[in-house]
């Protein structure tokens, strides 16, 4: 033991909080990536590019989305009467495609990137332990989602409040609500959003540590997204649609009305919860058996 | 296969070899026979030379040993413990810098080590900012600590990885090709590095393609070949077991041959202006009599010291740089 004290004045005796050293380094880790922050920006973007293009739609005085416009994302038609509106468009415009691509690409990454960069060998001889990075690698990506959904929502809110009034506001079922409760409810759908991209998340994990490619992996994820909106559009598939991972995405709508209809919204968590054990455990089963060999 | 209690003392769980391998072998998919029944023992406080050339399954061994990839049958021993059960009580004492440094381009070089350091559970926090100072001191990449990784010439990448590979004082260092990318003064400062950590009781065990860089600096040395131990032992040993080859520097090569065959050497070779032979036993003084009596002018005369590249070609037939 001489020499081990030589280096070091403290003695080592490992604290169980030490472990948590690692998650902390994941996260700036990941948010740190010039990707990570290119993502996030793109999807700040989507809630400006929404308010302006309402803004000039509806500089005449006539209502957006009405008339022979065709039909936007859920609640645009509101936005002009109230910029809380479009916290809820922007996540409605962002949650089929941006949102989860966002999500696919960081999952996807979270163990091939490693691999690809042959950073992986050196974290597990570290030794990271395999179970322990790949729960670290899966708190990162829900934080991701998490982060992502409050980019838009925050972003949306900021765009709201400078291009249309603020106050009371209606709900779907026609009461009306303080702007107090309007902001709270924003969140509720902002966390709704974060937990529905908890299921894709599970599903890019697993695909991450099937290959040692980065690219690869994001791309399988996403293409894996795409394949499921297409499926959950056909009609002759109907018996499938209520596993579908996205199929109950837009429940966060639900929210809006006066009570809250729960019906659909604890059945996308019950989804997301079942994605994220089946995917977490067969990405676990494969992860902590496989041969490192980048 | 009774595990030591997790508080004996450093020194005992290993005193019968900090690494002890037996039949390791690994059959990668597709059935291409990568290591074969390895049996090595690297002993506690060596500096442990892992000679072959490229595709001998160096690093596939090294691999298994650091607990990255599973033996197809076999057992392997680090710090005492069974590898990869033991990881997480034997990797925290251990080094490793494996098949070159892999690093995060878009991170400093200080902050690369900070993660690293983050991803072992038993570094403690309060000392990391010291230990990765000191490590990057060590290398001599202090100057360069705060540049982005991406920036990084191959030979300052290698230097971070082995800052790695120093951030706690450890028992075992493994380091896989570790002079690759770098300058001869590199080499020079990698190796009086090695000396350094092995005269503070560190066993290193070292693997390279390159036998002159391990000469110079291992007490034991291991020779594989296509998956296979050809074999191991302390340096000396493995170079006593080969005589030296007489050499005759002249220009009259062909009479030197001649009397030289004639006075008992034996595989007599011409390349050039010198001739190579064994000589016999005896006065070698009487052979450089017996040339200049023949009035063969002499250049040179002398005993080539055996390498222990000489020992590997006695060894295995064939060339070092013959890829497996």
């Amino acid at each position: 033991m001489s020499r081990a004290e030589t280096g070091t004045p403290v003695a080592r005796t490992p604290s169980p909080l030490w472990s948590l050293g690692l998650l902390r380094s994941e996260l700036a880790t990941t948010f740190r990536r010039w990707r990570t922050l290119a993502l996030l920006g793109v999807l700040a973007a989507v809630p400006v590019l929404v308010g302006i293009a309402v803004k000039i739609e509806t500089g005449d005085g006539s209502p957006a989305g009405g008339g022979g416009g065709g039909e936007g994302p859920a609640f645009i038609a509101q936005v002009t009467n109230n910029g809380l509106f479009l916290v809820f468009t922007a996540l409605a415009a962002t949650l089929p495609f941006f949102l989860p691509m966002a999500v696919g690409v960081v999952a996807g990454d979270a163990i091939a990137g490693e691999a690809n960069a042959g950073t992986l060998r050196y974290l597990l001889v570290a030794p990271a332990g395999r179970t322990r990075l790949l729960l670290t690698k899966y708190a990162t990506t829900m934080v991701f989602c998490l982060a992502a959904t409050l980019v838009v929502a925050l972003s949306a809110l900021a765009v709201g409040a400078l291009l249309f009034p603020l106050g009371d506001l209606t709900t779907i079922s026609g009461t009306r609500i303080g702007f107090a409760e309007g902001l709270g409810r924003a969140l509720l759908i902002a966390l709704a959003v974060a937990a529905s991209l908890t299921g894709i998340a599970a599903l890019g994990l697993f695909v991450s540590t099937l290959t040692n490619s980065g690219i690869a992996a994001m791309a399988t994820t996403v293409g894996l997204l795409i394949t499921v909106q297409i499926l959950d559009q056909i009609p002759q598939l109907d018996a499938l649609h209520p596993y579908l991972f996205s199929h109950y995405w837009l429940s966060f709508a639900d929210l809006m009305r006066e009570p809250v209809l729960w019906d659909d919204l604890t059945r996308n968590l019950g989804l997301q919860a079942l994605y994220a054990a089946v995917f977490g455990s067969a990405a676990w089963a494969r992860f902590t058996a496989k041969d490192i060999n980048a | 296969m009774s595990e030591p209690p997790a508080t004996a003392p450093d020194g005992d769980d290993a005193a019968d070899g900090v690494i002890v391998t037996r039949a390791l072998t690994k059959r990668y998919r597709g059935g291409q026979l990568a290591v074969d029944a390895l049996d090595l023992t690297v002993p506690a406080g060596s500096v442990f030379g892992f000679l072959g050339p490229n595709g001998s399954g160096k690093t596939t061994t090294i691999r298994m040993l650091m607990g990255l990839i599973e033996p197809t049958s076999g057992t392997a021993r680090v710090l005492g413990r069974p590898m990869p059960r033991g990881a997480r009580a034997v990797l925290p004492r251990v080094g490793a810098l494996i098949e070159g440094p892999a690093l995060y381009g878009f991170l400093s070089g200080r902050d690369n080590l900070l993660r690293y350091d983050a991803a072992d559970p038993t570094a403690d926090p309060r000392t990391r900012r010291h230990r990765v100072a000191a490590a990057l001191d060590r290398v001599g990449l202090t100057a360069a600590a705060g540049k982005k990784a991406k920036a990084y010439s191959l030979g300052m990448k290698q230097r971070l990885g082995l800052a790695a590979a120093l951030l706690q004082p450890r028992k075992l260092l493994v380091l896989d090709e570790p002079t690759n990318g770098l300058d001869p003064q590199g080499m020079r400062e990698i190796r009086t590095l090695v000396r350094e950590l092995a005269d503070d009781g560190t066993t290193v065990f070292v693997s390279s393609h390159l036998l002159d860089e391990i000469e110079q600096v291992c007490t034991h040395a291991a020779v594989m070949a296509q998956g296979r131990l050809i074999t191991q032992g302390t340096v000396t040993d493995l170079a006593a077991g080969l005589r030296g080859r007489l050499v005759v520097t002249t220009p009259d090569t062909g009479d030197a041959a001649r009397v030289l065959k004639e006075n008992g050497v034996t595989d007599v070779v011409v390349a050039g202006d010198r001739v190579r032979g064994d000589a016999p036993e005896g006065e070698l003084a009487d052979l450089t009599a017996a040339l200049v009596k023949a009035g063969v002018r002499v250049r040179g005369f002398g005993i080539e010291r055996a390498s222990l590249e000489d020992a590997f070609m006695a060894l295995t037939g064939e060339g070092f740089d013959v890829a497996g």
